[in-house]
């Protein structure tokens, strides 16, 4: 592996190197001359052929760029995830902020810059790019929570949000930073191959106390990004208070990409045969499923309830990633996948249905502002229905699919505690879900005016119908992104 | 193929009914009647068919080979007795909706035939997966059914409902998965073909554990005390179609699934468990009428009354043995009917007064004199009335598990006695005695219109065709229960049990 970089080195960066370019010209452009719709014109273009290269280079490419990306079919399958999830939210926010009484532009900059993190850290098979990433990826985030701050009429707490979120994730990152170093100290490298069997053979799977520290360190770290509990609490106030967009993309790049770099990382250094690491994962997993359940339950409000569900949907992933541990072949690396690209569509699903309604002047987030929708707007309610009943796992959604992996790869590995309480944690899960839906049937009693669908929100509907499409499209014959993801998942087996 | 067509005119027929509403409100109740009625005579189509191997029709296609999974859809005798049960009651419940439902009648038909979709999904899918397919995909119209169109307690109703059947499916898919990881260990590939899981070794502890995932998710459809508690609640706030439907269909998908995959699949397991669930039966079949004597809401008697009867299928089921089972399908016919009458009845009463509570009845019989009648006629049926079909299923059932299991067949028997005194009880508060209602209301109440007696005489002569000739139907499931029992015998009688 050498340092120097040619030209076709750059090919497999393209992604990357598209919505770095991006992000660029938005920022000249907006240096130039401010308008709203052309910055968000470029950005939605640029997120598209993005995933575009992604898409056409996903057939064969396999490359290590440098010694700290790793292009392979399972990172571009996630950079295709990641960017399409980008160019959502962009288009989602479009309308949300068009009325916003503030510099409106630097918004589309910041979904640019938060996706070239996550790109990085779905290619990083290197602790410098996870850091990288992840950083970019944060600081970007942290601008996009605090982003109404200058406006008076703004009814949420963005500020308390983002300093909640920019204090925590930074303590977050030293502690993952402290872990790392702990892993340098005992193996002398930071990439994760070398992590695995170095020449002296010190290896993290070793079980050495010092590794064994360090990797709980990391996994601390990473379990704050991911909101697993018992690193939960700050999830529910920084969705609460955060705008819609950000909490959309906080909860579905921000959560899929920090899991895929660490699938890569479980994967390539076998960590989690460090017995002690093995119990910790199952733990968290754990009480993320019944924590993030049973608070859910006492929620009246809709971000709240997606924050406390997203605790309980990384729990159940968990399961996935601990039952690859104990069986060979990629199954269940592909039900992290495929877990991961349900939860994408639906959490994004859910969190669209909630930004079409709402602007940032008022955000419609309390489960009774849905009251009455199905005769309101029952194609919206329709899909709000569909986009809940699969974060419930429920057939014909892509949802009940993901759930069935996940079943699957727990039974194949005989996590039978697990699944019991993963089979607790959808019962309990199905009744806030549930009530939502039910809220949406009840009969209109005072109309709650929502904003007006206006020209510039079309877009945002198209969003909301084609994840739809693909909620149940996926659910009902999800064979070929099955295809695809075996063959991107036994790369990593 | 011909299954493929029954499953999609009820999924089309919802869209089109959905649609139908936009043209006018009452076009959706007639679209969704014919599609019930075309069903029901593609159905007929499908007696005469000559016995392909075990099946008189099948259909197979590929859906998602990375786990082996096919849609397999066949159709034999016991398959065919309890679709045609489904459009039968489709049709009535169709009818018990038609002035009831008056709000959102595109979407409530929509459901309607969505759940029997799902209905006849579950009785004619042998690939395992599939069948959890129709068997959640079920459930979510008939909770729209409950939390839009029920009553004052509805959104209580439909939560319970949904979590009980939900969770306890979830513990049957694992139970599923697990078959199919056994296959894949066993032979090499994945599969949830019934016929393969049929190859699957399932001995010892994980056999008798995998059988208690399947017998859970069965028994809280049945439901089987226990995990019957959800059964009252969403009877008694259900429209009177969503407990036609319940009632007469959605119940026995659980008992099938009993029949045709929990003994089956583990038949050492479950004979090792027989005794365990012939006893919940029994205390289904007493504890449950005995409950059902001391409600004062018409409905959730009737639930209870179901409960109890139901207890009779688990019975027969477990005992395992020609008669018994012949005795379950007759039951879960029978019951089918008088218990779709019977709800309908209470329905009508509510519509009609207002009120389930049977403090408030008495002395309709000078009122309504036709709806009595027919009352009478259903409660007699229900309480085992020689010549009416009930009566052929208990009878059998109890006659099969007497030879299993003398005690629990005792105990059991003693329903028959409850059965009568809470059905004569009812008959004689809700209908005979002083008139209770306000005054204003004597001789005002409707009798049933000639609309509703087309329906309660359809059901009446389906009861009295099961009571006096049961043989018709017999003849369709024998052959089945043959090849179930015949490949169990062999480890019965090795284990020794006849």
């Amino acid at each position: 592996m050498t340092m120097t970089m040619t030209w076709s080195d750059l090919i497999p960066l393209l992604p990357i190197l598209l919505s770095t370019g991006t992000v660029v010209i938005a920022m000249l452009m907006i240096g130039i001359r401010r308008h709203y719709a052309l910055t968000a014109a470029i950005t939605i273009i640029g997120l598209i052929t993005a995933a575009i290269a992604a898409l056409v280079l996903m057939p064969d490419t396999n490359s290590q760029i440098t010694p700290l990306l790793i292009i392979d079919k399972f990172s571009l399958f996630f950079s295709f995830v990641v960017c399409i999830a980008g160019l959502f939210i962009a288009i989602l926010s479009f309308p949300y902020l068009y009325t916003l009484g503030d510099h409106r532009e630097e918004f589309f900059l910041l979904i640019g810059l938060a996706t070239i993190g996550g790109l990085v850290m779905v290619s990083s098979n290197h602790f410098v790019s996870l850091l990288l990433g992840l950083e970019t990826m944060s600081m970007a985030l942290y601008g996009m929570i605090a982003y109404p701050l200058h406006c008076r009429d703004v009814s949420k707490y963005p500020l308390e949000a983002a300093v909640k979120y920019l204090v925590l994730s930074a303590a977050a990152s030293a502690i993952m930073l402290f872990g790392m170093a702990l892993l340098y100290g005992h193996t002398g490298t930071l990439a994760f191959s070398s992590l695995s069997e170095n020449s002296a053979g010190l290896a993290v799977a070793s079980g050495s106390w010092l590794s064994t520290v360090g990797v709980l360190f990391l996994l601390s770290g990473i379990a704050f990004k991911l909101s697993l509990a018992p690193f939960h609490l700050w999830t529910p106030d920084v969705y609460e208070g955060a705008p819609l967009p950000a909490t959309a993309y906080l909860a579905t790049v921000g959560k899929a990409a920090m899991f895929v770099a660490l699938v890569r990382f479980i994967e390539i250094t076998d960590a989690l045969s460090i017995a002690s690491v093995l119990s910790v994962v199952g733990l968290l997993a754990m009480a993320s499923m019944l924590i993030g359940n049973l608070l859910a339950l006492l929620q009246n409000n809709l971000k709240r309830i997606l924050a406390y569900s997203s605790i309980a949907h990384m729990g159940y992933l968990l399961i996935a990633l601990i039952a690859s541990y104990f069986v060979e072949g990629s199954l269940s690396i592909e039900a992290v996948s495929f877990y991961l690209l349900a939860y994408v569509i639906m959490t994004l699903g859910a969190f669209g249905v909630a930004s079409v309604v709402s602007s940032s002047q008022k955000e419609f987030d309390v489960i009774h502002d849905y009251r009455g929708l199905f005769w309101r707007q029952p194609w919206l309610a329709a899909i709000f229905t569909a986009m809940l009943l699969s974060l419930a796992g429920i057939p014909l959604t892509v949802g009940f699919i993901g759930k069935f992996y996940v079943f699957f790869a727990g039974v194949e590995s005989g996590l039978w505690v697990l699944l019991g309480t993963l089979v607790l944690g959808s019962g309990i899960g199905l009744y806030y879900y549930l009530r939502i839906v039910f809220r949406m049937l009840m009969p209109i009693k005072e109309q709650v005016a929502y904003k007006e669908a206006g020209i510039e929100s079309l877009t945002s509907y198209g969003v909301l119908a084609i994840l739809f499409l693909l909620l149940v499209v996926l659910g009902v014959y999800p064979a070929p992104v099955m295809t695809l993801l075996e063959s991107a998942a036994s790369l990593m087996g | 193929m011909i299954i493929v067509l029954l499953i999609s005119i009820l999924f089309f027929g919802g869209v089109l009914a959905w649609l139908a509403e936009i043209i006018d409100p009452r076009l959706p109740r007639l679209v969704a009647l014919l599609a019930v009625i075309l069903d029901f005579l593609v159905m007929l189509t499908l007696l005469g068919a000559d016995a392909d191997g075990a099946w008189l029709v099948s259909f197979t296609a590929d859906w998602i080979a990375r786990f082996g999974i096919t849609i397999y859809f066949a159709v034999d005798g016991l398959s065919l007795l309890l679709i045609l049960l489904t459009a039968f009651l489709g049709v009535i419940a169709v009818g018990s909706a038609w002035t009831e439902i008056t709000e959102r009648t595109g979407f409530f038909y929509f459901n309607l035939l969505w759940t029997l979709a799902g209905v006849v999904g579950v009785f004619t899918a042998l690939d395992l997966f599939l069948f959890f397919f129709f068997w959640e995909v079920m459930l979510i119209p008939m909770y729209f059914i409950i939390a839009i169109w029920g009553h004052e307690n509805k959104q209580y109703a439909a939560m319970k409902f949904f979590i009980f059947t939900q969770v306890s499916g979830l513990l049957m898919l694992i139970a599923i998965l697990v078959m199919a990881y056994l296959h894949y260990s066993q032979f090499g590939a994945f599969s949830f073909r019934y016929e393969d899981l049929l190859n699957v070794e399932t001995s010892g502890a994980l056999g008798y554990w995998l059988m208690l995932g399947f017998f859970v998710g069965f028994a809280t459809k049945l439901p089987s005390v226990p995990f019957h508690s959800w059964l009252p609640d969403a009877h008694s706030q259900a429209p009177t179609a969503g407990s036609v439907i319940l009632a007469g269909i959605l119940l026995k998908t659980g008992a099938y699934g009993l029949i045709r995959f929990t003994v089956p699949l583990f038949p050492e397991a479950a004979m090792e468990f027989a005794p365990i669930a012939m006893t919940l039966a029994a205390i289904s079949i007493v504890y449950c009428a005995k409950v059902a004597f001391g409600q004062d809401d018409l409905k959730r008697l009737i639930a209870y009354t179901s409960v109890s009867h139901m207890g009779f299928v688990t019975l027969g089921v477990f005992a395992w043995n020609e008669q018994a089972l012949q005795g379950a399908i007759m039951t879960m016919l029978a019951h089918g009917l008088s218990a779709a009458a019977l709800f309908m009845l209470a329905g009508g009463l509510q519509h009609r007064i207002h009120t389930r509570s049977m403090a408030a009845m008495g002395g309709f019989w000078a009122q309504v004199p036709r709806m009595s009648v027919v009352a009478l006629f259903f409660s007699i049926a229900a309480l085992g009335m020689p010549g009416l079909g009930n009566f052929v299923g208990e009878f059998l059932a109890l006659l099969g598990a007497f030879q299993a299991n003398i005690t629990l067949t005792t105990i059991s028997a003693l329903g028959l006695v409850l059965a009568s005194v809470y059905s004569l009880w009812v008959i004689q508060k809700v209908f005979h005695g002083a008139f209770t209602g306000d005054s204003d209301q004597q001789g005002q109440l409707l009798d049933l219109d000639r609309r509703e007696m087309c329906y309660f005489i359809l059901m009446m002569l389906g009861l009295i065709w099961m009571g006096l000739y049961p043989q018709s139907f017999l003849a369709l499931s024998e052959p089945v229960l043959d090849g179930l029992l015949s490949s169990s015998s062999e480890l019965f009688a090795a284990l020794g049990r006849g």
